[in-house]
């Protein structure tokens, strides 16, 4: 079966090494998705597999037979942005834009885990429903990193679709 | 990374043989492994994927939970039982990683990670656990995230992961499967092993053994924590953790279930500390006792030896947090 990249298909590569990072960049020749740190340690190649956030880094593409991924350009378009797109834009949630996308997959699936009730580090009871504070939006965004340190206005772009929502 | 061929497994015996070879692995998350063929600190010439075995459910098993070796991360911390009958583990795996990450990761993957020594994962360092009889560049180097425990002169790494730790302390079972049909139960607290003379073999599993899955006893309620001691506070190894199960009768410790992360190759658990605690009516001066006997044997290599205060602290913090005493 194909791999589907916002719903178009393509064969997996014929050599293994090829991360799912680079298949979307150089195959799909989607570059919205970003290469940071290549060892999962930035957040910079988050997109959404099967609905849920991963690094595209840290993974083959040929492990990928079938599933569905969703990258930046898939959330939006600049004319019919996402809620999370328009926020970001609104509240300046961002300065050079490098981490953006990754932070705007990161939080779309984010707002999904919320929804579905999932616990985090910040949560004081896990077996409890969680609520969205900011310090839950900051541990839930932390495999995230911005170097140009636009956290503040990121929160707020998360913390203004988040109330929209519930 | 080196050239490998990819072979998804099409059975459990087959997927043991296939890993059986030298130079062959199976993947799971692909999370610590690409991360480390990336910088050829492993160089397998197979990876057999092991997703095709679907050994990803959660059941109840008796009284207790049996979690798929490849049960994500997130799947077994977001399950209703773990949430309520076991919250040490949903902690410990929260304070772990990132969602991304955590997404990905396996529980076999997560039990198999290796350490996050920097001369292990520098190519250009000697490491006795990389490449065997180079020597240990940690043990008179950069040694902040070493052990103060079960060391040896060979290898003063940790073991990294936080989700084994509540394990250890929950007393879990690792099923690992040998390819014959055949399969072993291991506790989590004999599955990784102290360095010694050997510190290349991170844990009991030969080669071709497959982790099938981690059983959970009955659930022993009690108050259960998992407190992380890291250098921020969110997406960083423990320098220290304490992974506790405290329950309290007519005042006194009726349990004590204690394993510790970020001390050791391996999760630690010492049993003399819940025979001490136990019986006892909770205080500062017995937590202190607690922590003399965790600490007896515990050495620092220098940049490391603010960790036998560290955990003295977290220790002391953590059994009072459960049994309600001032700090
Ligand atoms: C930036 C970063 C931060 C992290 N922070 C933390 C943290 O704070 N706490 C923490 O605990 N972890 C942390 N991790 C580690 C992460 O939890 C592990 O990478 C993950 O759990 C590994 O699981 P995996 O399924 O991806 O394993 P893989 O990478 O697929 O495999 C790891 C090892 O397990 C073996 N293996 C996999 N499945 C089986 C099986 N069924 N039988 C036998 N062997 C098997 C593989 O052969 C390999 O040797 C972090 C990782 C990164 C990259
Ligand atoms: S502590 Fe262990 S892993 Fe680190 S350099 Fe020494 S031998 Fe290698
Ligand atoms: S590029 Fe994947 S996490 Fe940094
Ligand atoms: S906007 Fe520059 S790294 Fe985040």
């Amino acid at each position: 079966m194909p791999l589907k990249i916002n719903n178009h298909p393509y064969d997996l590569p014929g050599d293994p090494r090829v991360s799912l990072l680079d298949f979307i960049r150089r195959e799909a020749g989607l570059t919205g998705t970003k290469k940071g740190c290549d060892h999962g340690q930035c957040g910079a190649c988050t997109v959404i597999v099967n609905g849920k956030r991963i690094n595209s880094c840290l993974t083959l593409a040929v492990m990928h037979d079938g599933d569905e991924v969703t990258t930046i350009e898939g959330l939006g378009t600049p004319t019919e942005p996402s809620a999370l797109q328009q926020a970001f834009v609104e509240h300046d949630g961002y300065q050079c834009g490098y981490c953006t996308p990754g932070q705007i997959c990161s939080a779309t699936a984010m707002l999904d885990e919320i929804a579905a009730g999932m616990p985090s580090d910040a949560t004081d009871d896990v077996s409890g429903a969680p609520t969205l504070t900011d310090e839950e939006i900051r541990e839930r965004m932390s495999g995230n990193l911005c170097r140009c340190g636009a956290y503040p206005n990121i929160v707020a772009a998360i913390r203004e679709v988040a109330g929209a929502a519930s | 990374m080196k050239p490998f061929d990819y072979l998804r497994a099409e059975g459990l015996d087959l997927a043991s043989q296939q890993t059986a070879p030298d130079g062959a692995m199976a993947i799971a998350g692909g999370t610590n492994l690409l991360d480390l063929m990336k910088l050829q600190v492993e160089s397998p010439d197979t990876l057999v994927d092991v997703n095709p075995l679907s050994m990803d459910q959660i059941a109840d098993e008796g009284d207790g939970l049996r979690i798929g070796a490849q049960a994500t991360n997130t799947a077994t911390a977001n399950h209703a039982r773990v949430r309520s009958d076991y919250p040490v583990l949903a902690k410990a795996i929260l304070a772990g990683a990132t969602q991304q990450l955590r997404n990905k990761a396996t529980t076999a993957g997560n039990l198999c990670q290796r350490t996050r020594c920097y001369y292990f994962t520098n190519i250009d360092q000697p490491c006795n656990k990389r490449e065997p009889g180079s020597g240990c560049g940690a043990i008179d180097g950069i040694a902040r995230l070493h052990a103060v425990l079960g060391t040896s002169s060979e290898c003063i790494a940790t073991y990294p992961g936080d989700m084994a730790v509540a394990m250890t302390a929950l007393d879990a079972k690792v099923e690992i499967a040998n390819g014959d049909g055949n399969s072993r139960t291991v506790p989590v607290r004999d599955f990784h092993r102290l360095p010694s003379d050997t510190p290349h073999i991170d844990n009991v599993l030969e080669p071709g053994e497959i982790i099938t899955g981690v059983t959970l006893p009955a659930p022993v309620g009690g108050t259960q924590l998992y407190r992380k001691v890291r250098e921020r506070s969110s997406y960083a190894f423990a320098l220290c953790s304490v992974a506790a199960i405290v329950d309290m009768a007519d005042g006194r410790i009726s349990r004590a279930d204690l394993a510790f992360g970020g001390l050791a190759h391996k999760p630690w658990h010492d049993p003399r500390i819940g025979e001490l605690l136990v019986g006892e009516e909770p205080s500062l001066a017995l937590y202190d006792k607690a922590a003399d006997l965790l600490l007896e044997d515990a050495q620092g290599y220098g940049e490391n030896d603010f960790k036998i205060p560290l955990a003295r602290r977290a220790l002391t913090a953590t059994l009072c947090e459960a049994t309600g005493v001032e700090a």
